[in-house]
C-alpha cells in the first residue's frame, strides 16, 4: 500500500504486511508522529499526518522482525523520490 | 495580570487590612442603593485597568445617593484612554488626616522583594523618591526566610514615622508584604493609606498585579473574584486575528507559535524564536517597512502547527506576501518549517514562490529544508545572510524597492 | 581557558527521561571531547539508562554511584517541580546548575537564587539554554546537535553572553564567520529574575585571560544592563564590550511582553532607549546589527592593542 502527501510518501509492502501480521502494531508505536495507525490487525496510513514525518527512520528498522529491509519506503516527494535510508 | 481597583480591595481585605465599605455595581441604580447603605458624601470611580481617571472624569464625588447614581450613569458610559470601565466603585468620602504610601515590589537587581513606605502618600511614589528620597523608606525580604514585624517596622522607621503611628502601621505593612509574597504579585501597592482622625488606618486604593506565570497557584483567589481563565488582562484585548493565533498554537501541542499580535502594515511575518522574533521585528521596521503582524514560532513546531500560522498571516487583510525569517535553528527543524509555509499557500490555492517573499532559516535540517524551497522556486537564504539584510530583502519585495530606508 | 566549565567538568541531567532532555543529552556526549554526564535523575525510573546514562532516582544515588562529588546539574523538569529539583541540587552540593525550563513563577527563581548564593553554588538560567566551551563542551541545548554546534561555534577570545538562547548561536555564527572565536558562550536566560545577570559573570571573563573581548545580547525590560553599566564604570573593564540591543520596537507599547518574560516595560529605564543611552555612557558599543558586531569588535581590540 502507499500514500503520498505533498512532500512525504509511504509505501509498505503488501507482501510483508501478509505475512508478519505484528508489523501494523510495531509501525504504530515506533512513529513519533502517528503515521501509522492499527486497527484489529490492519495498518492504515493516516493521510493527514504523512507530511509530519521527521525522517527519524525508526519505521525502516523491521529486521528485528524477520521483515525485510525495504518493506518500508519513506519517500521524500520533493527530492526527485529519493527513498530515505537508500541515499 | 492586573486587578481592577475593587479586586484589589478585595484582596486587601482578605489580609486583614483595614478597608473602606466600599460597593462595586455595573448598575447606576444599584449604585444609588449602595450609596445610601454608606450614608453620607460619597466617591463614584470608574473601573478601567489604566490611568489618568481623575483627569478623565472617571472619579466623581455625590453629596447625595441621587447624585452618586447620576455620576455613576456617566462613568459607566466614559471611555478612558480606550477601555470602557468594567463597573464603578462606590467609596465613602473619607475625612483623612495624613495620607501615606505603603508598597511591595521585586528588586531585579537585588533578586528580592522591597517594601516601600512613604509618609507622602496619594502621589506617584517614583516622583516622592526623586524629588524627597528622605521620605522613602526601603527594606528587602528574603525569599527563603519567614518574614517577620520588625522588617516593616524599620521600613517605616526610616521615613521617621514613630509613635502610636508606628505601631499601628507595622502590622499593616507586614500583611501587605505577607499578600504580595503568598499572592505571587509582582506588585502590591496600597496609595493613599489614610490615617484618619481619630488615629486609626484604612486603605483607600490599592494596586495589585499576580504574575501571569503563577496564576495556576491562585485557581481559588481567582475563581472568588470572578477573574475569568480567559481574561488576559494586557495593555489591551486581544484582537480576533490574535484570538486566531492562539487557536493555531493551541490546536497542535508540539513547538508553540507565541505572542501573535497585531499590527497595521502590509508586510506578513512568520518570525522566530523570542529573540530572533524581536530582531527581526526591529529589522523590518528599520529598513521602513510596515509589519502586519508580530509572532514567535519555535520549539520545534509541528508542520501543522507552522502552516496554521502562516494561513493565518497570508489571509490577513492587506497582507500580499510573507517573509519566513529566523535565526539560526538548533531545536526547530529548517525542514519542517518549509514543509509547513509551502503547504499553508497551496491550501490557500496560492504559488509559494511569489508568496513567500524570502525563507531566511539556517540550522538544523537546513540542507533538507533548502531541497524543498528549491523545488518551489522560493527565494532562501543561509547563515551567510543577515538577519537584517534578510529583512531588508522582504521589505522590497514586498513593499517594493522605493519603500526601502536604509 | 573557559569559565564555568572545562573538559573535566561532570554534571547531571534532572528529569533526564524526558523527549527534550533525552535529544538534549545527546548532544552534549556528542559535542566537543564529550561531556562526562556521570547521571541523570527522574524520579522512579531508576535502573533505566538515556544513551548509556545512568538513570537514578535521587541525586544523593548519582553521587554515591558517582564515588565523589559532582560538579554540575542540567535541569530540565516542568516548572511546578523546578525548584524543588534545584533545592535538591544546591543540597547535595553541586555548584553549577544550569535551569533550562521556562515559565518558572520569579517568587520560585528568588528562591533557588538565594539558597543557592547561601551555599556558594551558581545558577545560569532559567528559560536558558546553557553553557559552550566550543571544540570542548555544551552543557545543555545550546546550539543544538553537536553538528550544528560545531557550524557556529569556534574557539577565540571573545566571551558571549545572551538572554536569547537561540542569539547567541546567531551572533557566534557571525562571530566565527569572521574569524572571531569565543572562549566560552551562555546563555543567561529571559527571565525578569536569573541566576547569573552579565555584571555577575563578567568577572569570571575579566579573570580568563584567553578572554579578550565581551558581545553580549540584550532586550528591554528589568535593570541588568544598568547593573553592567555601573560594573563597568566601576572597575574599568579591560575588555571591550559590543552589545545588541533588540526589541526597540517595544518602547512604544508600554505594559506589552514580547520574547521573553522579562521584557514587560514596567518604567522608563527599562525601555531600549533608556537602555542604549546606559551602556553608551560606561563606553559600551551598541550595534545596530548582528553583522557589524565583528567589525566593531576588531576595531576596538586593534585600538586597546595600539593604546
Amino acid at each position: 500500500m502507499r500514500r503520498d502527501a505533498i512532500f512525504i510518501g509511504i509505501e509498505v509492502d503488501q507482501g510483508a504486511l501478509d505475512e508478519h501480521s505484528e508489523l501494523p502494531a510495531h509501525l504504530t508505536q515506533v512513529c513519533p508522529v502517528d503515521i501509522y495507525r492499527e486497527t484489529e490487525g490492519a495498518l492504515e496510513i493516516v493521510a493527514e499526518n504523512i507530511d509530519e514525518c521527521v525522517l527519524c527512520g525508526l519505521c525502516l528498522d523491521t529486521e528485528h522482525l524477520g521483515v525485510a529491509v525495504g518493506a518500508v519506503k519513506v519517500i521524500k516527494l520533493y527530492d526527485d523520490c529519493a527513498v530515505l535510508g537508500a541515499e | 495580570m492586573r486587578f481592577f481597583e475593587y479586586e484589589a480591595r478585595e484582596i486587601v481585605k482578605r489580609s486583614g487590612i483595614p478597608v473602606t465599605d466600599f460597593g462595586f455595581t455595573t448598575d447606576a441604580a444599584e449604585a444609588r442603593t449602595i450609596a445610601e447603605r454608606i450614608g453620607g458624601s460619597t466617591v463614584i470611580k470608574s473601573q478601567v485597568l489604566t490611568g489618568g481617571r481623575m483627569k478623565a472624569g472617571g472619579v466623581k464625588f455625590a453629596d447625595t445617593p441621587e447624585e452618586a447614581q447620576a455620576h455613576a450613569a456617566d462613568i459607566l458610559e466614559l471611555e478612558i484612554n480606550g477601555q470602557m470601565p468594567r463597573g464603578v466603585l462606590v467609596d465613602p468620602k473619607a475625612d483623612v488626616k495624613q495620607e501615606y504610601y505603603a508598597g511591595v515590589v521585586w528588586d531585579g537587581t537585588a533578586k528580592k522583594p522591597v517594601i516601600l513606605f512613604s509618609d507622602m502618600g496619594g502621589i506617584d511614589i517614583e516622583d516622592v523618591a526623586r524629588e524627597h528620597p528622605a521620605h522613602v523608606g526601603r527594606v528587602h525580604l528574603s525569599n527563603i526566610l519567614p518574614l517577620s514585624d520588625y522588617q516593616a517596622k524599620e521600613c517605616i522607621a526610616q521615613t521617621g514615622v514613630t509613635g502610636k503611628a508606628l505601631q499601628r502601621l507595622t502590622p499593616i505593612v507586614r500583611k501587605l508584604a505577607q499578600l504580595f509574597v503568598d499572592n505571587d504579585m509582582v506588585l502590591a501597592e496600597i496609595n493613599p493609606l489614610a490615617e484618619m482622625h481619630d488615629g486609626s488606618f484604612i486603605a483607600l486604593d490599592a494596586h495589585m498585579d499576580m504574575e501571569s506565570e503563577a496564576r495556576g497557584r491562585h485557581k481559588q483567589l481567582l475563581k472568588d473574584l470572578g477573574v475569568g481563565d480567559d481574561e488576559t488582562r494586557m495593555a489591551r484585548e486581544p484582537t480576533e486575528f490574535e484570538l486566531a493565533g492562539e487557536a493555531v498554537d493551541n490546536a497542535s501541542h508540539r513547538g508553540v507559535a507565541g505572542n501573535v499580535t497585531e499590527f497595521d502594515g502590509n508586510i506578513g511575518l512568520v518570525i522566530g524564536a523570542g529573540g530572533g522574533s524581536l530582531t527581526l521585528f526591529d529589522a523590518v521596521r528599520a529598513h521602513g517597512g510596515k509589519p502586519a503582524n508580530y509572532c514567535e514560532i519555535g520549539g520545534n513546531p509541528s508542520v501543522e502547527k507552522a502552516c496554521g500560522l502562516a494561513k493565518l498571516v497570508l489571509q490577513k487583510p492587506g497582507v500580499d506576501k510573507i517573509a519566513v525569517m529566523m535565526s539560526i535553528v538548533s531545536n526547530t527543524r529548517v525542514d519542517i518549517v518549509a514543509r509547513g509555509v509551502i503547504k499553508a499557500c497551496l491550501e490557500l490555492d496560492m504559488d509559494p514562490a511569489e508568496k513567500i517573499a524570502i525563507f531566511r532559516i539556517p540550522g538544523a535540517w537546513e540542507e533538507e529544508g533548502f531541497k524543498i524551497l528549491e523545488k518551489y522556486g522560493i527565494e532562501y537564504a543561509d547563515r551567510s545572510v543577515s538577519m537584517h539584510e534578510a529583512a531588508r530583502r522582504a521589505v522590497a519585495k514586498i513593499a517594493g524597492p522605493e519603500a526601502v530606508t536604509t | 581557558m573557559s569559565i564555568l566549565v572545562d573538559a573535566d567538568t561532570t554534571f547531571i541531567v534532572q528529569g533526564i527521561t524526558g523527549r527534550e532532555a533525552i535529544n538534549l543529552t545527546r548532544e552534549c556526549l556528542d559535542y566537543g571531547s564529550g561531556a562526562k554526564i556521570v547521571g541523570g535523575v527522574t524520579p522512579g525510573r531508576k535502573g533505566r539508562n538515556v544513551h548509556g546514562v545512568p538513570v537514578h532516582d535521587t541525586i544523593a544515588d548519582c553521587v554515591e554511584a558517582h564515588g565523589k562529588p559532582i560538579d554540575g546539574s542540567v535541569v530540565t523538569v516542568p516548572p511546578a517541580f523546578t525548584k524543588d529539583a534545584v533545592f535538591e541540587a544546591i543540597e547535595n552540593d553541586i555548584k553549577l546548575i544550569v535551569v533550562v525550563t521556562e515559565r518558572i513563577p520569579r517568587r520560585d527563581v528568588a528562591q533557588m537564587v538565594e539558597l543557592a548564593a547561601l551555599r556558594g553554588a551558581r545558577i545560569i538560567g532559567p528559560n536558558c539554554l546553557g553553557i559552550i566551551v566550543p571544540d570542548v563542551i555544551k552543557m545543555g541545548g545550546i546550539g543544538g546537535p553537536a553538528r550544528n554546534a560545531a557550524q557556529a561555534y569556534t574557539p577565540g577570545p571573545i566571551g558571549v553572553i545572551s538572554r536569547s538562547g537561540g542569539m547567541t548561536t546567531e551572533m557566534s555564527s557571525t562571530l566565527s564567520a569572521a574569524g572571531l572565536g569565543q572562549s566560552t558562550a551562555i546563555s543567561i536566560g529571559g527571565d525578569a529574575i536569573i541566576g547569573s545577570t552579565y555584571a555577575e559573570l563578567m568577572p569570571l571573563f575579566d579573570a580568563d585571560e584567553q578572554t579578550e573581548g565581551i558581545v553580549i545580547y540584550t532586550e528591554p525590560g528589568g535593570r541588568m544592563e544598568a547593573e553592567l553599566a555601573a560594573w563597568v564604570t566601576e572597575t574599568g573593564c579591560r575588555m571591550p564590550i559590543v552589545a545588541f540591543m533588540a526589541g526597540r520596537f517595544m518602547d512604544e507599547m508600554p505594559g506589552m511582553s514580547f520574547g521573553h518574560a522579562g521584557t514587560i516595560v514596567e518604567g522608563k529605564e527599562d525601555t531600549a532607549t533608556e537602555k542604549i543611552a546606559r551602556l553608551a555612557d560606561a563606553g559600551i558599543t551598541v550595534a545596530e546589527e548582528i553583522s557589524e558586531i565583528p567589525e566593531l569588535m576588531q576595531s576596538k581590540l586593534q585600538a586597546g592593542s595600539t593604546a
